[in-house]
């Protein structure tokens, strides 16, 4: 084996230029390979840290007859909580939300808003709702960067709401913006107007109006049983959006394809060739007492050397590309907020180091096997023919 | 190995399917003797079995009928990889396009059976260097083929079929790509080597170059044994 590895080395090493331009070509695909992978691996962890932070906490209790995807249920999926959930708000494991659809009047044009009430002096999730505390002649209102921007309402403005109470009765009121903020999630963001929740409860009557109960990070599922609320962990709260991760990652997977098969059928195309040029060489070497098998496992391994070559390469021009991407970051555009999962401002490419090993691993047996399979060619040459060129 | 028989062949025939069902004879009933030390060649024109004979020696091809003994082995019970394995012992070849590997340099050319054979590098290196000796081309130790001329690279083939000490060399055509002085230049150093090393040379050729050196001369035509004759040579190893 070592014979072997030193005359695939030499023969790598002696093959030159070519041997580079599969090398350079190989490490292309290598790092902009693992390049992909943490890119997706960070957005999927940026977001999944997102949603955490703003939305779910540590999964939520809801409402049974709430619906996220229906506003229509808005209506009816608030209730009073039972004591068990009363007693871990007091002890600020879970934070209250109440959702309410109504309407705003920006510029006198009328638009759908979803009214949520929270407890201004939460802990519990990311959500800067301290501002609200604040007293004034109108209602304070809280407004994402996504929602100024739609509406054109900005921090100091008074804007018109309606809403209906629980009777079903319109009323009407002013609400002042008192701060636009910044938050990853566009689902808490776009269309959503923040009041304090006492306010909301106000203004629909009833005292103790609850949709949705969020638990701190970390909470353990104590199978609380209430005859109103239900719960619900992160896996299912996460798993829309995962579906929509996954569907975006499915590009991924297409271009991992195109960048892998671009670099294998390099080495596979250098292999065929190789053995096409060099059968003079591999009956020299069978004549010399090197066996057929030895042979096609020296091919296999110059083969596989590219492979092996081309990862230090990448790891030398790759690894300071792959570490800006982590530490610095990629800028995205503000459409990106229309990919409809929560990313932020910026993306921070993560290496898990399981999916860079499986990743590498799988990079380096299709090296392997690419450079293998033309390689068996030679176990039916005859040496005779091959020593003469032939075959 | 009676008497230092080291290669019988007995009724050996090989023939080689060229397509349409029909197969091409090139050696029909073969039966010879070669001797420990011997300095023989195949003679004949084209196509009368020379090359044919001289890999049925080597283990690179099988009879198809009758059997081939070397160094007291039946060589066409042979796998591919005891082949193999006796060539890489036993055998020695020179051909006629010199077929150096392009890569290496000369010393790694002519280390290479001994790489193969699992020699230590102390003795490679010590090995290598006095099989250059031999051929005159320790100057050009570090030079790759394509920087030798024909002689040069014949040169390198004799050190590489030499430096692992094989019983047996078989060289086919080796003079054929050469001019005149080069082909005597490397047919004295085969003498030198035949005579000090007893190592035994079968040669394949037409080339009268080649049969003026020549001992023992077997003559095939049409894949048969002609004539086999002991020749005393016209040109001796020192000669010049």
């Amino acid at each position: 084996m070592r014979t072997l590895l030193l005359l695939a080395l030499k023969n790598v090493r002696g093959a030159g230029l070519r041997t580079w331009l599969n090398v350079a070509t190989l490490s292309f695909g290598f790092v902009t390979i693992v390049w992909m992978q943490g890119i997706y691996e960070g957005m999927m962890r940026q977001m999944v840290t997102a949603q955490i932070d703003t939305e779910y906490g540590g999964g939520q209790f809801w409402h049974k007859a709430f619906d996220p995807f229906d506003p229509l249920s808005f209506e009816d999926a608030h209730g009073e909580p039972g004591d068990a959930l009363k007693k871990l708000v007091a002890e600020k494991k879970a934070t209250p939300i109440l959702l309410r659809t109504g309407a705003i009047f920006p510029n006198g044009r009328a638009q759908s808003v979803v009214l949520r009430g929270i407890e201004p002096t939460q802990e519990i999730v990311q959500i800067p709702g301290g501002v609200l505390l604040r007293e004034g002649e109108a209602l304070p209102g809280l407004i994402g960067k996504r929602m100024a921007e739609a509406t054109g309402l900005k921090k100091g403005d008074t804007v018109t709401i309606r809403w209906r109470d629980v009777s079903g009765t319109f009323d009407a009121t002013d609400v002042e913006v008192v701060e636009v903020m910044n938050i990853a999630v566009p689902g808490l963001d776009a269309g959503q107007l923040w009041l304090p929740l006492r306010t909301l409860r106000r203004l629909i009557g009833s005292a103790e109006a609850t949709t949705l109960f969020v638990t701190e990070k970390g909470y353990v599922e104590s199978h609380i049983e209430d005859p109103n609320f239900v719960w619900k962990n992160n896996d299912f709260l996460l798993s829309e959006e995962r579906a929509i991760f996954e569907s975006k990652k499915a590009f991924g997977y297409i271009l991992y394809v195109i960048l892998m098969a671009m670099g294998l059928l390099a080495v596979f195309d250098t292999q065929v060739l190789s053995i096409f040029r060099r059968r003079r060489e591999i009956g020299t070497l069978m004549a010399l007492g090197v066996t057929r098998s030895e042979v096609v496992g020296l091919f296999t391994l110059e083969g596989s050397l590219h492979g092996v070559l081309a990862l230090f390469a990448g790891a030398l021009w790759g690894i300071p590309i792959l570490a800006h991407a982590a530490k610095i970051g990629i800028g995205l555009p503000k459409m990106s907020d229309n990919m409809g999962i929560a990313i932020g401002a910026r993306l921070y490419a993560s290496y898990a180091p399981q999916v860079l090993v499986v990743t590498l691993c799988v990079l380096l047996c299709s090296v392997v096997v690419v450079s293998f399979l033309p390689a068996r060619r030679i176990a039916k040459m005859r040496p005779t023919d091959a020593i003469r060129g032939k075959g | 190995m009676e008497n230092g028989l080291i290669i019988e062949l007995k009724g050996v025939s090989k023939s080689f399917a060229i397509g349409g069902g029909r197969e091409f004879l090139a050696l029909k009933g073969i039966d010879l003797e070669i001797h420990q030390g011997e300095f023989t060649g195949l003679v004949g024109p084209s196509g009368s079995g020379k090359t044919t004979l001289l890999n049925l020696m080597g283990a690179l091809d099988n009879a198809t009928e009758g059997s081939v003994r070397v160094l007291g082995r039946n060589v066409e019970s042979f796998s591919h990889t005891e082949a193999a394995h006796f060539r890489k012992e036993s055998i020695g070849f020179i051909f006629q396009s010199f077929n150096l590997l392009p890569v290496y340099t000369v010393f790694e050319n002519v280390e290479f059976p001994l790489l193969v054979a699992g020699v230590a590098a102390e003795e490679r290196k010590k090995t290598v260097t006095q099989a250059l000796e031999w051929v005159g081309l320790l100057d050009k130790m570090y030079s790759r083929p394509t920087q030798l001329s024909g002689g040069e690279s014949q040169r390198v083939a004799v050190a590489r079929a030499i430096v692992k000490k094989p019983r047996i060399i078989l060289a086919d055509e080796p003079t054929a790509n050469l001019d005149a002085e080069n082909s005597h230049n490397i047919l004295r150093t085969m003498v030198k080597l035949n005579q000090q090393l007893g190592t035994t040379f079968v040669f394949s050729t037409h080339d009268q170059k080649v049969i003026d050196y020549l001992r023992r001369k077997i003559t095939l035509v049409d894949g048969r044994l002609f004539k086999d004759e002991a020749l005393t040579p016209k040109l001796a190893g020192n000669d010049k």
